[in-house]
């Protein structure tokens, strides 16, 4: 990090060229179809702005759900131990429940949840993507 | 130590390192070569990359020796340090990719346009390196000390120069190849011993970890005292010991109970939360909160993010690493509890973070087998040290370059990186007592009342402003900031005052969240004229870009 690096990301000016086969009648739809988007989304008119806002709204709706399900299944262990101290006690195959469910089962519940994230989080943006991409429906 | 394999096993590693790094610099002489090098790099690849950087001495080493210390409330520390690239990955991978910002300085400048918040981020990111590069050479002299023998001080400075030297020849400059490698070598240095310890332990008939008489030496012991303690003997005894002291026992004598170390077995089998502890309770959330919100703020974990190509590259990336930090951290909790069996004089010497290093001689004897583990785990830890540090190094490296030097030069980014490795080496060589894990999670509090509040609100609320952002940093990393200081080099505390300085995210991130929205709030027309334009790029897909 030394220098701040040129933006080549696909926000910035110079998108790397991607070799792609191209059947002329289908870009020139494509195009006219993204511009008429783009154009929406750039100038921000009152409908791209609440597209925006909508999909912002939805993505963090999202993330707080899951937040939550992590909140309550694993923030609610420390209490649970607490109100019900005989559950430390319980043995799961010579373990001793707390090990287990820490020291085991909530790297596989971490993962779950960040799989969902993921492919919902996907399925919210390929929705906007078709919203704005077809606005005449 | 007669272990006579573990200098070569280290030198390799460190030569490897070195290799990989020149190679790869060979194949990528331009920052844009590097780019666009980074692009052709898979999801997998890449995920390895920031795992193999993330995983630091306090994973490979502290981990393990908590858990042989304290039992099982510290498994809190590796479920945290895993769920937070889940909040990293729920709160901040996608936008901020899509952002383009490549430091946090980058992402306050980008996101709310002002110098003065960059200059205020740069000193946070400057003290979170330096407090988390803390633990790490602290990791290596003890490594060293325990396996060669050297003194502390010596292992601290050696390694500390080492991967400065190596940073500032460009050796390690985020090369991607290397970190990667460094992700499988820590995984099989603690997986493949595991295996054999875990065969050791079903031959050995499986001794309990929890003997009803509480821990017990197998063979006669000789400990040589690290840290100032109070021992309770089995007749009820209580002694006074000093660094130095030499004590010995012989096989199947019991392990005197130590101050401050659950040597209980009920202690530390079993959650303190359990009755009405209110201040375990705490600290157990406060840790909690620090790991899991602090991730997102480390500097080194977040340049890893621009080389994704696109926001849900980035995503699918987070995913992975989470899966593999995932299976990495089953394995310290099996080192922890099998060095109640084979190690209990760790609990007297002090020197817990040594558990893993010395686990595999101690377990499987001095055979050749035992000796080539113990050289394999010796060589882990020695990666996971020069991974975390030398990442962490050109973060602060980075900044310090570009934000207080002001040159962007490679000479100037030569003379940061001797600044950025120069000041924790003086602080490793003072603070050789704090228990490794613990100084990195105060590390997580700082950053997770700094920079969380700062990337969650700057992603998702269009009312951030400026000076909402620099109260908020001020406030809530500040105290956190002054906790830390107060728990290094303050008096010794106890009750309440001392819990909430060791642990103090749980009042910290909430205060730094109020702040933040709360002084926003009052200047609301300070908000950024562009703040439409700037969620329209954070949050939509590229596809749909110019």
């Amino acid at each position: 990090m030394a220098k701040r690096l040129p933006d080549v990301g696909p926000g910035g000016t110079a998108p790397p060229p991607r070799r792609t086969r191209i059947v002329l009648a289908d870009i020139t739809r494509q195009d006219s179809r993204a511009e008429r988007t783009r154009t929406e989304l750039a100038q921000q008119t009152q409908v791209g702005e609440a597209l925006v806002r909508g999909l912002v709204r939805a993505q963090l709706a999202l993330a707080l759900r899951l937040s939550l399900v992590v909140a309550i299944g694993l923030g609610g262990l420390p209490w649970l131990f607490a109100i019900a101290p005989s559950l430390g006690r319980t043995t799961v195959a010579g373990v001793n429940l707390p090990w287990l469910l820490l020291g085991v089962a909530s790297f596989p519940f971490l993962i779950g949840v960040g799989w969902a994230y993921v492919r919902l989080a996907e399925r919210n943006e390929q929705d906007f993507t078709d919203l704005v991409q077809r606005p005449e429906r | 130590m007669g272990n006579d394999y573990v200098v070569p096993a280290i030198v390799a590693v460190t030569l490897v390192t070195v290799g990989i790094g020149f190679y790869g610099l060979r194949l990528a002489r331009t920052t844009s070569d590097f780019l666009v090098a980074s692009r052709a790099i898979s999801p997998t690849w890449n995920a390895a990359a920031i795992g193999g950087e993330y995983l630091s001495a306090a994973s490979f080493l502290g981990i393990a020796g908590l858990v042989l210390k304290y039992g099982v409330d510290v498994l809190w520390y590796p479920v945290g340090f895993a769920a937070g690239y889940l909040a990293l990955l729920l709160f901040v991978a996608a936008p901020l990719r899509r952002s383009g910002a490549f430091t946090l300085p980058d992402f306050c400048e980008l996101r709310l346009g002002s110098r003065r918040l960059r200059i205020l981020a740069t000193a946070f990111v400057i003290f979170i390196g330096w407090l988390y590069l803390v633990p790490q050479l602290q990791g290596a002299g003890l490594t060293l000390a325990t396996v060669a023998g050297s003194p502390y001080p010596v292992g601290a400075l050696l390694v500390a120069t080492v991967v400065t030297a190596n940073v500032a020849l460009g050796g390690m400059r985020a090369i991607t190849f290397v970190q990667a490698f460094q992700y499988w070598l820590k995984l099989t240095a603690l997986a493949v011993p595991a295996i054999f310890l875990v065969l050791q332990w079903q031959a050995d008939a499986r001794p309990a970890v929890t003997p009803p008489d509480g821990p017990a030496f197998r063979t006669a012991t000789t400990v040589v005292v690290e840290h100032r303690a109070t021992l309770t003997l089995p007749d009820g005894e209580i002694r006074e010991v000093s660094p130095g002291d030499e004590l010995t026992f012989a096989a199947g004598d019991p392990v005197p109970e130590v101050s401050g170390v659950a040597t209980d077995a009920s202690d530390w089998l079993l959650p303190s939360t359990a009755g009405d502890d209110d201040q375990g309770l705490f600290a157990t959330y406060s840790l909690i909160l620090a790991t899991f919100l602090g991730t997102m703020g480390l500097p080194h974990v977040l340049v890893r993010f621009y080389t994704n190509p696109d926001g849900a590259a980035a995503r699918r990336t987070t995913l992975v690493v989470l899966a593999l930090v995932g299976v990495f951290y089953l394995l310290p909790t099996l080192y922890g509890v099998l060095g109640r069996i084979y190690t209990p004089q760790l609990l007297l010497s002090g020197q817990t973070d040594a558990v893993v290093v010395l686990l595999p001689g101690a377990a499987l004897g001095d055979g050749l087998v035992g000796r080539l583990l113990a050289a394999l785990v010796a060589a882990g830890a020695f990666a996971a040290f020069l991974s975390t540090s030398s990442g962490l190094l050109t973060s602060v490296a980075g900044v310090i370059s570009t934000d207080v030097l002001g040159r962007g030069s490679v000479r100037g980014f030569r003379w940061a990186t001797v600044i950025a490795g120069g000041v924790p080496a003086v602080l490793a060589l003072n603070v050789s007592g704090l228990d490794v894990s613990q100084v990195v999670g105060l590390a997580f509090a700082v950053a997770a009342s700094s920079f969380c509040p700062l990337l969650v609100l700057g992603i998702w609320w269009r009312g951030l402003t400026d000076l909402g952002a620099a109260a908020g940093v001020l406030v809530g990393g500040g105290a956190a900031i002054g906790a830390v200081l107060v728990t290094v080099l303050g008096p010794p505390l106890s009750g309440w005052p001392a819990t909430l300085t060791a642990q103090p995210a749980a009042w910290t991130v909430p205060l730094a969240f109020t702040v933040m929205v709360a002084v926003s709030m009052a200047t609301r027309r300070r908000a950024p004229a562009d703040v439409a334009a700037t969620m329209l790029r954070l949050h939509t897909p590229e596809a749909l870009r110019m």
